[in-house]
């Protein structure tokens, strides 16, 4: 169990980088607590994979240090960093027996047996395959088979971290469930640092203390699910987290005063915004109200989804999502408020806090 | 149903049925014809049963070519299996070394058996050859032609030099379709480069490494052309496979009832053998 220290990472997979663009992984600079369990969220090709190999220790970053308690890795292999990861696709070695892949990484590291024997049965209770040790591991199911790789990180009680590249890609949606409250339950009984990369909110958010979000090659914020969902710090966390995402519209600003297409909103701030800057609105669906009063709407669609109703509607001309309690009245000539509190400012794309 | 029969179909499957019935059905019911009869000239045939068979079957000279057969195929395989298994793990994995090392690996597969033969005879000639006079010169009495030893020698390299090639192939083959991960897990396993052969390579290889020992048993179980052109099967019969020794008996001798016999045998046999991989190789693909 370590604290991981990033120091000033970057990653480029070509050789001599030119310019930005040519680095997969654009600067990072973080630590990370002892303990922790962090979510790396972002869509496909933002770098997350990238970060994780490079503190597993399979890739040297292009440039910066890692540190796990002070001590600089950075040049370290996989094997002395002492961490484990578990892969995308389940990774068994198919001619062993359950109970002999789980023994492995220990075996390799001349524990002695009946330390291993201990070891194994206790994974093996708790990832629920005791009836399966003596058979090969050929014959399993995929689901089943990625906990055997789960089990393989977590056979080893002295890792520093736990990594994880999307693990339950490939598992069944209630098996995602069952897998993922045990890994949160193995996190609170053991307290090892746990990394989690995915590119599914639910997952991050259900799984991490803390999530990382990441977009074209950097963390754009790091949060707890609460601080990621009401004060999103870049337009991207706002599309990327919550279902539908935050409205984003184009805004002018002028002291306290905004104004969105005809409408005008007054703060209770002054938003510092640098001349010329890009400037935007941002609003959570949830935070929208529907009634009878306030700036005009024209509804295009209402989806039912339950529990709630998602109008589509337009506002100032642009496209708006607005989230309505099941029982909610849609009027006839409807009309919004937003909430005060709930209003973002982004100057390009990143945003403007109450604080300057 | 208003379903159209044609059967004039049947007669695009003419030709074939031709070409098959002239290459293959007719030359070898000829074959089965020689062995069941006995001549004494004049196109006079006369039937002779199972003669010819108990003839080849009690005879020694069979029995010691089957036996220079197997023994041929043994060592090969001894050798050519586990080479061509190192040599495809040593290969690069990616970049300029790929291409050229497939294209190298190829050259002797592409080169036809009779010059191989051509090549290793005039190699290791004692008086001209780059391979026997070098010997020579630095004392070693190499001669193929009048040391058993020596010949066999010749035959064993000249083959690993030809076909280790295709076991290296088929073995890269398997070796590259093991994705990224599984090394990275055994990294993080701590594995040993030994475990991550053991339990990665080997296991991911055994389809293809069948493929191979399958393929060159069942070539090297039919060797001919190289050792006719090298040895001629001698010095004495100690080269005379059961190819050999079937073409000597056939057009050299002219037997052509035992020789048949034989060839039935010689085909039998392989049949058999072929049977016994193609279930060996099934049953493996269930477990798989």
């Amino acid at each position: 169990m370590a604290r991981i220290n990033l120091d000033h990472i970057r990653h480029a997979y070509g050789e001599k980088p030119k310019s930005e663009a040519d680095y997969a992984l654009k600067e990072v600079h973080h630590e990370w607590n002892d303990g922790g369990a962090y979510a790396l969220l972002g869509p496909s090709g933002c770098g997350k994979t990238t970060l994780l190999n490079i503190i597993s220790g399979l890739l040297q970053p292009s440039e910066g240090r890692i540190l796990f308690d002070g001590k600089d890795v950075t040049y370290l292999s996989t094997q002395q960093r002492n961490i484990a990861q578990v892969f995308q696709f389940p990774v068994i070695y198919d001619t062993m027996t359950v109970y002999d892949n789980l023994a492995f990484p220990l075996r390799n590291r001349g524990v002695a047996e009946p330390e291993v024997d201990r070891r194994v049965r206790e994974i093996l209770e708790m990832i629920d395959l005791a009836g399966w040790a003596k058979k090969t591991a050929r014959g399993l199911t995929a689901d089943q088979k990625q906990k055997i790789s789960l089990g393989r990180g977590l056979v080893r009680n002295d890792v520093n971290a736990i990594l994880f590249d999307e693990p339950l890609t490939v598992i069944d949606p209630h098996m995602k469930w069952v897998l993922r409250s045990q890994l949160k339950k193995l996190h609170r009984q053991f307290g090892f640092t746990m990394v989690y990369v995915t590119h599914d909110q639910t997952e991050a958010l259900t799984f991490a203390d803390k999530v990382v979000v990441m977009y074209d090659g950097q963390i754009v914020q790091i949060g707890t699910p609460a601080e990621l969902f009401e004060k999103p710090s870049h337009t991207f966390v706002g599309y990327f987290i919550g279902s539908p995402g935050m409205n984003v519209l184009p805004a002018f600003i002028d002291g306290n005063s905004i104004r969105v297409g005809e409408e005008t909103l007054t703060l209770d701030y002054r938003p510092q915004v640098a001349a010329g800057a890009k400037t935007e609105l941002g609003i959570r669906p949830e935070f929208i109200a529907l009634s009878r009063e306030g700036m005009p709407v024209s509804i295009s669609k209402v989806e039912d989804i339950g529990r709630q109703k998602i109008v589509r509607a337009e506002f100032a001309g642009k496209p708006i999502a607005i989230v309505v309690p099941e029982d909610g009245e849609i009027p006839a000539e409807p009309r919004v408020t937003f909430d005060p509190a709930a209003i973002n400012i982004y100057a390009d794309s990143w945003r403007v806090g109450r604080e300057g | 149903m208003n379903k159209t029969w044609n059967n004039k179909a049947w007669f695009m499957v003419l030709p074939v049925l031709l070409l098959v019935a002239f290459s293959a059905v007719i030359p070898l019911m000829t074959v089965v014809n020689y062995s069941v009869q006995d001549t004494f000239g004049n196109n006079q045939f006369f039937w002779n049963g199972v003669g010819w068979f108990s003839d080849v079957l009690e005879s020694d000279r069979f029995w010691q070519a089957l036996g220079r057969n197997l023994l041929f195929s043994g060592i090969i395989l001894t050798i050519e299996i586990p080479l061509g298994i190192l040599i495809a793990l040593n290969m690069p994995k990616k970049g300029l070394g790929v291409p050229v090392c497939l294209v190298l690996m190829a050259l002797p597969l592409l080169i036809p058996w009779n010059v191989v033969g051509t090549i290793w005879q005039v190699f290791g000639r004692v008086d001209i050859g780059l391979l026997g006079r070098t010997l020579h010169s630095l004392g070693i009495n190499y001669n193929y032609v009048n040391n058993v030893f020596d010949a066999w020698l010749t035959l064993i390299i000249m083959d690993v030099w030809h076909w280790t090639s295709l076991v290296v192939l088929l073995c890269y083959a398997g070796l590259v379709s093991i994705p990224e991960a599984y090394y990275q897990a055994a990294k993080i396993d701590g594995a040993s480069r030994w475990a991550v052969f053991r339990y990665i390579q080997l296991p991911k290889m055994k389809r293809v490494l069948l493929i191979a020992f399958l393929l060159r048993f069942m070539d090297s179980f039919m060797i001919y052309t190289e050792p006719f052109v090298v040895t001629g099967g001698g010095p004495g019969n100690s080269t005379t496979f059961l190819s050999i020794d079937l073409v000597k008996m056939a057009i050299g001798q002219f037997d052509l009832g035992p020789a048949a016999a034989m060839s039935i045998i010689y085909f039998l046999i392989i049949l058999l053998l072929s049977w016994i991989f193609y279930t060996v190789m099934t049953s493996s693909d269930e477990q798989a």
